[in-house]
Order: structure tokens, then C-alpha cells, then sequence
């Protein structure tokens, strides 16, 4: 008897909590778990970089403490569930050694990246009581310093700026595929209008009447990128439109917002995901090149488009080439990161 | 070569495809042996390996395919060992194929002309005027209408119909011994199919070709075919001569598929469809011994689950052979599957009124611009009739005859241009779905046709019926949600667990199902129910329109079932609309329906649908052309143009009159009564046809005609 009330013990009882035998990394890639990740390391990132200054020192450090772990474990979920596409695991690689230094990077031992030492010191030589493994730039600042220092600003604009090029461009593509009729007659009138303009363009127009800001460089981006996104979208909603789950979702009476975000929207996940990656990359260039035309952030905190362009006179000099080489290298790795990224995901979403 | 040789031999072929989860058998052990002028029916459900099978005759496997054991012999040469050139100039000369959808094979930036003279230029080397006058004559030869029209359009100018016959044009032109045909039909309308099969069947008798035909439809291979083989999960199961497999059949597969086909004596009361329980095995899941073994009830382990298992002859006369260990000590007569008989239901008051419904779109044309003229597409034209509570309503009609426009009026997502549709005493036809109220909408909902479309593939299975749940209110606290979540689950027979699922995780019949438990969560009155099992399997079809049937017992539900197929109407059906270009053209019970007086329409469209049963003689009707665009309907009755009881200045000029021969039996023709009622049943069933020896000379008889 008594081995019988062993063996319904357990299966009356409701399972509370989920069964230890399930393992950490599985429960780490549910879609809850990874976006709680992602937010661990992007707030605190993003708070550093936008509104450190008003954090004041010693207290802007520790924000970026809980986003280190999260960026490590982020990394290994990361590369175990895209393993099957060595592509996406170099691309990954890529971004996340820029991610993992840009949260880490108070915490390392470095000069500080404003403070001039040695002008002109060569890389690897020792001078001024100082080691510059990447040399020092006209001012004498540490290279190494800045370059490192300099990952964080382009990260978290970048970022900022597709992200809210997406949020703009995919109602706009929703609206107008879903609703179609005249919102769609005016929506892509107007993305037609923006398209037309050369996105340089474009881009000093609104830095010029707006000053240039990081949040100035957001909404010039938002402007440039979001037609095109918004035709992505439109495309992909039209296309689902017709499916026969949303003539059910209509026939129960949906409301039409609810069937473009619950119903149209996550079906667009795939190809959109994809795009973004693509997307990052233009848009980091397009920062650069902003900061490097005088449009954007501003001197004196490092920064690669800022870097690149002050070493661009000096730099004519083969000796001291290094100087722009090493912000530009930083950059095409991480932009090259981003499209290794996007292949890899495209490619697997091919197979299945 | 002699005529003993045959055209093709296929030897204990084995293929396997190569993928990421290692080498996958697709096909495991095929024979088949064709001779000169033979049609070799290959018949099995989706998965089962017959289309590989075409594509490995045409020695085409694509990059991740392979041939592993066997060899194929084309006229007594093996075809694997001749190199690519060799292929190259026997694939489209020597061998053809047709493949299921007519506008996929056809290039649709080049016209027909250009495309048909491709094939003697490159195979023979005729001169380009010669190729020309040749496909000009094939397409007489196919009885297209018109070929010199045809040659100078492009394939998206011409109709579904027409471009099927341009395909098997193209592949007879050069006169193959062998044509593969995979699933020539399947995407056309039934009266078109009819055509064309008339067309096949003439194929072999007029250019001496030898025909293997892939089709899901055992009806189809039976008015087409001299012998057969089923195919279940990568293997033969049985093969032989077709009257010898369809009378004798020995196989529980072939059996259990036969037994879920709804034949003229099934009826959904006194003789229900019985479905083969279980699903069919994945490729690299396959049971031991028989794949069959965990699905058939004569299972017997330690026989059963042991390889190897040949095929067997049973009939050495015939040829029929079957892979069944134990086929000599079933009793095939008495160890029928059982099916539970039912109390017919009794309908109860009227539920819906439809009156005069009118639906017409109007479209711009180019010409609009300069004319001022709009055009109008009369979607739906005056249809009338009334449902009763749980009664099964079933609108029958080919593409364009208007039956999804008249959902979606009923639906509320289109307005009606005029007449009332009522739900109780609501007029629903100038009701937009936004206007109506929750129980409104919860009483009219709808089950739709693509399984694979029907679900959002983003969201679980759950989260999908607890939307539907919620938002009709039936329940408000997230325990009595779960509850009828579970209950609603438990009542189209899937797993519990299954709500955390996601749609790709199901097969086409678990998501129709899922479909259904979604159109009954706010338990409805009245469901419509949009070909919810023409993309299904037939073994799966049994499962999903039983299950359909058991709900609506319970609930008393009104259904109103969408078909293009008369073989399941009949045996579901209590009532009949048929539609024709959105007019009604005749209506009754499904008595009334099938047996005469017939609309001429209606009688062609009996006449056109295969029935896979050696005992039902059928009278012939084809129907020739194809239907008249929607947006340009004839004048007058709408079927003249293809009646074959057309009366020039009469039918062509006038709408027909409603005439009632019973009580709510209506048919729409200017046809005489006494004509109408002079017709002859276009089915009839001879019981004595099975045991006697005269079908072979039946079906000569019927060919030769």
C-alpha cells in the first residue's frame, strides 16, 4: 500500500515550480528571460551614455555593474542557440566584444581617454611614464583609452537611432498595408517624398535646423530610415493580410490595431529582424560620418567618427596612419559583426 | 525491343534524401513494371514517397536526393548508369511529365507558341516553321478551342483549364513513351478535371503512350487507370490489377482508406465514415516490420514488427501482390471496421433567413477613366433560402460561383448591395461585423479552409483559443478559461498539452481541428464551415468531418458547409444550394439533389465527380469550355454557354424561372418540367457488378465511346 501512495504523491500534486531537471541554458533562452536580459544590459548602458553626466562620477560606475553578467550570459545563450550558422557565432562574436567593452569599460584599468600625456607617442612605446599599446594622438591622448571609451557612444546612438527608426517605420507599414485605401495613398506618398532626398542630405538639413545632439542624430536617422522600413512592413503586411487567420481575427471582431500588433506584427518578426541587423550597420556608418562632418557628438569625449576626423589631417603621414586605422577598424568590425549577423540569421531561417 | 519489353521497370528502388538529420529514406523498395500503352495509377496520402518516385524515374532527384539501391530500366536501359547528356535528351523527349499546377510549369514571360516549339527544335532539330505547324495541330489534338489564340497569348491570359491542356500538349509533342502525371487535376475546378481526364484517358488509346498517374484520389485512378499501387510511408503496400485491388483489396491501409472515402452508401447516420486512428510515422520514425503495424487493427506482435517483409502475390493471374504478412488470415468480409451508428438529428426551427441577397462589386477598369463606365462583378445574385437548427446546409459550387463572397456578407466583413439576411429577427446583411455585439458575433463563426493558414503561426494553440474565449465573454477568471480551454480541447480529441503548442508543431489535421475548437469556443449557432477538409488527407477528411458532425449533434449547431465536393455533400449533408457564377440554380434535400429532375448544371457536376467504386456506373456528361469570368457573366442563365440543353434566343437571352417540382426543391432553368423530370439518375449503384465477371467489358465499352 504504502508504494502505491508513493507513485500518486506526485502526480496529484500540481507542479508548482518547473522541474529541476530542466537546464539552466534552456531556461535562459525562453523569450522572457533573454528580453529581461537584453533590458539588464541595455538600461544600464544607455543610462550611462545618455544621462552620465548628471549621474555624477563615482555613482555613473556602478549603473553599468548588473549589465557586465547580463552580457556575458546574454553571449553564451546567444551563440548556443544560433550555433548551427557559424556565420551568425563570428557575427555575434563581433558585436559582443564591442557590447562586453562598452559596459565594461570604467571598470578597466585605462587612462583617462581626455587626459593628454605624450603627443605623437608611437604604439607600443613607453613614454611619459606611460605604456601606449596603440600609440597616442596628436593631443597625446592614450589611443587605447579612447578607442575602448569610444565603442559606448556609437553602440547606444546607433541602436537608439534604428530602434527608433523601427518603432516609426513599422506603424507607418502597418498602417497603410493593413487599412490600406488613402492612409496607404498618403503614407507612402509622403515616405516617397523622404526617399527622394539624398540621405545626406537629409541629414544636415535637420542637424542644421535642429543642432546637433544625440537625440538630434535620432529623430535625423529616424527620418531617413523609416520609409524604407515602412515599405518593408507594408510589403510583408499585405502579404499576410490575406491569411486566413486574420479573417478570423476580423470575424470575431477585432479591433484593427489588435490584428496589426498581435496578429500582423509578429508574423513580420523574421524578415524584419534581419533588415534591422543590416540597418544597425548603415546606421553606425552614418553616425560616424555625421561625427566626422562636425554634425554630431560633440569634443571632447571619445568617440570613432570624432577620432577619425581629428586625426584626418595628421594622419596624411604614413607614420602616423595608426591613428586613423585603429577608430576605423573598430568601426567596419563592428558593422562587419552586424552583417555576419544578419546572414547567419537569414540563412537559418531558410532551412526550417 | 519487342513488345514484351516493358517501357519502364523500376527494381527494388530505394531512395533517400539527405539532410541535416542524416540520411532519410523516401522511398524503400519499389517495383513496378509498365508495358507499351499500360496506365499505372499511383495513389497514397502526402509524404507517402509517390512524387519522389516520378522525379526518380525522370533521374532528377535535385542535390540533396539520391538513388541508393535499385535500378530503373527505360526501355530495358538503366537509367542510372547513363550520363547527364543521355538524361538530358530522354527527359522531355522520351519521358514527360505534367505537374499538379499548370501556371507554375508554364514560363509566364513567353507565350505559348514560342514555349511549344522549344520542344521539337531541341530534341528533333526541326526548322521553327515546321515546330510551329506541329504545336498548332497538338493543340487541336488536346481540343482547345481556338489554338491559333492560344498560341499567341501568354499562359496568364488563358485559364487554369487551357493551361493544363497546353502542358500535356507540350509534353505529347514529342512524342514520349512514357508520361508521368503528378497530380494534373488537383488544382482545377471538378467540371474542368472532368475534361481533362477525358482528355488523359484518350492519351494512351491515341499516341500509344504509356501513362503513370500520382494522384491522391482513388476515384480518379479508377476512371483512369488499367493497374495500380498504394503507397503508405515510403513502401508498396499493394499493387495489382485495378478491379483486382479495388474489389479485393488486401491490405488494411487500402482498406482503412477505402472505409474513410465517403462512397455513395455511406450515409452520416446509418453508415458512418471510419478514419485510421493514429498518424502517419515520420521518415526517420518508422516502426519496425510493417510502417503500418501501430495504425491497423490485425496488428499481431512478433509477426507484425519483424522485417523482412516482401510483397506478396495473392492473385498470380492478376498480379496482385500485397505487403501483409497476415492478409491470408484476415477474414476480409466480416472483420470490417465498425462504425457506431447514430440517430438521425432532428432539425428544429428556422435559425436563418436569407432573402434576396445581393452582392455586387463594382471595379475600375482602365477603360473608366475615358468612358465614365464601371464595371460590376455580380458576386451574389438573389439568393434565397432558409437553414433550420442543426441542420447541415451544404453550398456547392466551382471557383467564381460566389460562395466566399456569401460568407463574408454573412461574416459582416462585406455589405450587401440588397435583401436581408436574419438571424433570429436581426437583419445581418447591412450589419458590418464592427457594429454587431459580442453574442451577435459569437453565434456566426466560421471554420476555414487551409489548415495551414487558419492558425498564426506566432501565437500557441492556447493563447489562440482563450483569445476567442475571452473576448466573447464566456469566461472571465483565468480558471474558468483554462477549464473550457481543456474542455474545448477534449471535444475535437487533441491532447491536453497541446495548448502550449505552436502551430508548427501540428499536422494539417490537428491544426483543422484546433481551427474548429476555435469557431465553437463561444458556442455558436450557426458555424460556416469553408471546405474545412479539401486540403486534408482522405484517412484525416473521415476524422475531421466525423468530428464536425459530433459537435453539431451535441450542440444542435446550424452548419453551413462550403464544398466543391459532391462525394462528402452527400454524405453529410441535409440540404443542397448549388451556385453557379452567384446565381442559385437549384436547391433541395440531398435526395432531391441527387436524383432526378436535375439542373443540367447539376447533373454534369454528378457526372464529373470520380467515385472510387467499381459498382456505381455513372452516365457521362462533359462539359465543355471553361467558367465565364465573374466580372462578365452570359445573359440570361448564366450556364448557357456550356448547357448542353441550351435553346438558342431563349436560355441566352432571359434569366430562367424558379420552379418548384417538391416541397423547397427549386430549380432554375427554362428547361419544360415534364423535360427536367424525364432525366435519368446520372448515378446508379449495381450491386451485382462486384461479384460477376462483366466490369472489364463495362469499362472497354465506356472507353471506346
Amino acid at each position: 500500500m504504502a508504494t502505491v501512495e508513493v507513485l500518486e504523491a506526485p502526480a496529484s500534486a500540481p507542479p508548482l515550480v518547473a522541474p529541476p531537471s530542466v537546464p539552466l541554458l534552456k531556461r535562459l533562452r525562453q523569450p522572457r528571460v533573454t528580453l529581461a536580459l537584453i533590458l539588464l544590459m541595455w538600461i544600464p548602458l544607455t543610462i550611462f551614455v545618455m544621462f552620465g553626466a548628471y549621474l555624477g562620477d563615482p555613482l555613473k560606475s556602478y549603473v553599468l555593474m548588473p549589465a557586465v553578467p547580463a552580457t556575458l550570459v546574454l553571449y553564451i545563450v546567444a551563440v548556443t542557440s544560433w550555433r548551427e550558422s557559424p556565420i551568425a557565432v563570428a557575427g555575434l562574436t563581433l558585436v559582443f566584444f564591442w557590447l562586453l567593452v562598452a559596459v565594461t569599460v570604467p571598470f578597466l584599468p585605462l587612462v583617462d581617454p581626455n587626459k593628454p600625456i605624450a603627443p605623437f607617442a608611437d604604439p607600443g612605446v613607453f613614454k611619459n611614464g606611460h605604456f601606449f599599446l596603440l600609440g597616442a594622438d596628436f593631443k597625446g591622448r592614450d589611443m587605447l583609452s579612447r578607442v575602448l571609451w569610444g565603442c559606448q557612444r556609437v553602440l547606444v546612438w546607433g541602436v537608439t537611432a534604428t530602434l527608433a527608426a523601427y518603432v516609426v517605420g513599422s506603424i507607418f507599414g502597418l498602417v497603410a498595408g493593413y487599412l490600406s485605401g488613402w492612409w496607404d495613398q498618403a503614407i507612402s506618398f509622403v515616405s516617397n517624398v523622404l526617399l527622394s532626398f539624398p540621405v545626406m542630405v537629409l541629414f544636415i538639413l535637420i542637424l542644421n535646423y535642429l543642432g546637433s545632439s544625440g537625440f538630434n542624430i535620432v529623430i535625423a536617422v529616424t527620418f531617413a530610415s523609416a520609409p524604407a522600413i515602412m515599405r518593408l512592413v507594408r510589403g510583408l503586411t499585405l502579404d499576410t493580410k490575406s491569411r486566413d487567420y486574420i479573417f478570423a481575427a476580423q470575424t470575431r471582431g477585432e479591433h484593427p490595431f489588435r490584428i496589426m500588433l498581435y496578429e500582423l506584427l509578429p508574423n513580420a518578426r523574421g524578415p524584419i529582424i534581419v533588415d534591422a541587423c543590416l540597418r544597425l550597420g548603415y546606421t553606425t556608418v552614418a553616425i560616424t560620418t555625421l561625427t566626422f562632418l562636425g554634425l554630431g557628438l560633440q569634443p571632447p569625449d571619445p568617440d570613432w567618427g570624432l577620432m577619425i576626423k581629428e586625426s584626418a589631417k595628421v594622419a596624411m603621414l604614413f607614420r602616423f596612419s595608426y591613428m586613423l586605422l585603429i577608430p576605423a577598424l573598430s568601426v567596419s568590425t563592428l558593422i562587419l559583426g552586424f552583417n555576419l549577423m544578419a546572414d547567419g540569421l537569414r540563412e537559418m531561417s531558410l532551412r526550417d | 525491343m519487342t513488345e514484351d519489353t516493358p517501357v519502364l521497370e523500376c527494381r527494388n528502388l530505394s531512395i533517400s534524401y539527405y539532410t541535416r538529420a542524416g540520411e532519410v529514406p523516401a522511398v524503400v523498395d519499389f517495383n513496378l513494371r509498365l508495358m507499351p500503352g499500360e496506365a499505372h495509377g499511383i495513389v497514397g496520402e502526402s509524404g507517402c514517397g509517390k512524387s519522389t518516385v516520378a522525379l526518380a524515374i525522370m533521374n532528377y532527384m535535385g542535390k540533396n536526393g539520391a538513388i541508393v539501391g535499385g535500378e530503373i530500366l527505360f526501355e530495358g536501359r538503366d537509367m542510372c548508369a547513363m550520363r547527364q547528356d543521355e538524361l538530358r535528351r530522354i527527359r522531355g523527349s522520351r519521358i514527360a511529365m505534367v505537374y499538379q499546377e499548370p501556371m507554375a510549369s508554364l514560363n509566364p514571360s513567353m507565350r505559348v507558341a514560342e514555349q511549344l516549339m522549344e520542344v521539337p527544335i531541341y530534341h528533333e532539330g526541326v526548322s521553327r516553321k515546321r515546330a510551329l505547324e506541329r504545336a498548332e495541330t497538338m493543340l487541336a489534338q488536346v481540343r482547345l478551342p481556338d489554338p491559333r489564340r492560344i498560341m499567341s497569348s501568354y499562359p496568364h491570359q488563358i485559364s487554369g483549364g487551357q493551361q493544363q491542356r497546353v502542358v500535356i500538349a507540350m509534353a505529347l509533342l514529342s512524342n514520349p513513351k512514357l508520361l508521368l502525371l503528378d497530380e494534373p487535376t488537383t488544382a482545377l475546378d471538378v467540371t474542368v478535371e472532368a475534361g481533362i481526364i477525358e482528355l488523359i484517358k484518350d492519351i494512351s488509346a491515341n499516341f500509344g503512350t504509356s501513362l503513370i498517374y500520382i494522384s491522391h484520389n482513388l476515384g480518379l485512378i479508377l476512371e483512369t487507370c488499367n493497374r495500380l499501387t498504394v503507397m503508405y510511408s515510403g513502401e508498396a503496400v499493394e499493387s495489382g490489377d485495378i478491379r483486382s485491388v479495388f474489389n479485393e483489396m488486401r491490405h488494411p491501409y487500402t482498406r482503412g482508406l477505402f472505409n474513410s472515402i465517403p462512397l455513395p452508401g455511406a450515409d452520416k447516420n446509418a453508415r458512418p465514415l471510419v478514419a485510421i486512428r493514429g498518424q502517419l510515422p515520420l521518415p526517420h520514425a518508422r516502426p519496425n516490420g510493417c510502417y503500418f503495424g501501430p495504425r491497423c487493427d490485425h496488428f499481431v506482435a512478433e509477426r507484425c514488427d519483424q522485417r523482412p517483409l516482401p510483397m506478396i502475390t495473392t492473385q498470380p493471374q492478376s498480379g496482385h501482390a500485397v505487403r501483409c504478412v497476415r492478409f491470408g488470415e484476415i477474414d476480409w468480409e466480416l472483420d470490417k471496421p465498425k462504425a457506431i451508428e447514430r440517430e438521425p438529428v432532428v432539425p428544429g426551427g428556422v435559425v436563418l433567413r436569407v432573402d434576396d441577397l445581393t452582392k455586387h462589386y463594382t471595379i475600375d477598369s482602365s477603360a473608366a477613366l475615358l468612358v465614365g463606365a464601371k464595371k460590376t462583378v455580380k458576386a451574389n445574385e438573389n439568393i434565397t433560402f432558409r437553414a433550420h437548427e442543426a441542420e447541415t446546409i451544404a453550398i456547392v459550387g466551382e471557383s467564381g460561383c460566389g460562395k466566399t463572397t456569401f460568407a463574408k456578407v454573412l461574416m459582416g466583413l462585406e455589405d450587401a448591395t440588397g435583401g436581408k439576411v436574419e438571424l433570429g429577427d436581426l437583419d445581418l446583411a447591412h450589419l458590418p461585423v464592427q457594429r454587431r455585439n459580442e453574442s451577435t458575433i459569437s453565434r456566426l463563426q466560421m471554420v476555414f479552409q487551409n489548415p495551414f493558414d487558419t492558425l498564426n503561426p506566432s501565437h500557441t494553440v492556447g493563447a489562440q483559443i482563450t483569445r476567442v474565449i475571452r473576448k466573447f465573454g464566456i469566461a472571465r477568471d483565468p480558471d474558468k478559461i483554462e477549464e473550457r480551454l481543456n474542455q474545448l480541447l477534449d471535444i475535437v480529441k487533441l491532447p491536453r498539452d497541446f495548448a502550449s503548442r505552436r502551430p508548427r508543431q501540428l499536422s494539417g489535421g490537428q491544426k483543422q481541428r484546433v481551427g474548429i475548437a476555435r469557431a465553437f469556443a463561444g458556442d455558436p449557432k450557426i458555424v460556416i464551415a469553408d471546405e474545412p477538409v479539401s486540403a486534408l488527407d482522405v484517412s484525416v477528411q473521415a476524422a475531421v468531418t466525423g468530428l464536425l458532425m459530433d459537435i453539431q449533434r451535441d450542440n444542435r449547431t446550424t452548419l453551413l458547409f462550403i464544398s466543391h465536393d459532391l462525394s462528402v455533400v452527400r454524405y453529410l449533408a441535409d440540404r443542397i444550394v448549388v451556385m453557379y457564377l452567384g446565381r442559385i440554380m437549384e436547391k433541395g434535400t440531398t435526395e432531391q439533389i441527387f436524383s432526378p429532375p436535375y439542373h443540367p448544371y447539376t447533373e454534369a457536376l454528378l457526372s464529373a465527380v470520380p467515385i472510387a467504386d467499381t459498382t456505381v456506373k455513372k452516365r457521362k456528361i462533359v462539359l465543355h469550355g471553361e467558367i465565364p469570368s465573374p466580372s462578365n457573366p452570359p445573359k440570361g442563365c448564366p450556364f448557357s454557354t456550356r448547357c448542353l440543353y441550351m435553346v438558342k434566343g431563349l436560355c441566352d437571352t432571359t434569366a430562367p424561372p424558379q420552379r418548384e417540382f417538391a416541397h423547397r426543391h427549386v430549380i432554375a432553368c427554362h428547361l419544360e418540367p415534364a423535360a427536367l423530370l424525364a432525366m435519368e439518375p446520372v448515378i446508379t449503384i449495381d450491386a451485382a457488378v462486384r461479384i460477376g465477371e462483366q466490369p472489364t467489358v463495362e469499362v472497354e465499352a465506356a472507353r471506346s465511346s
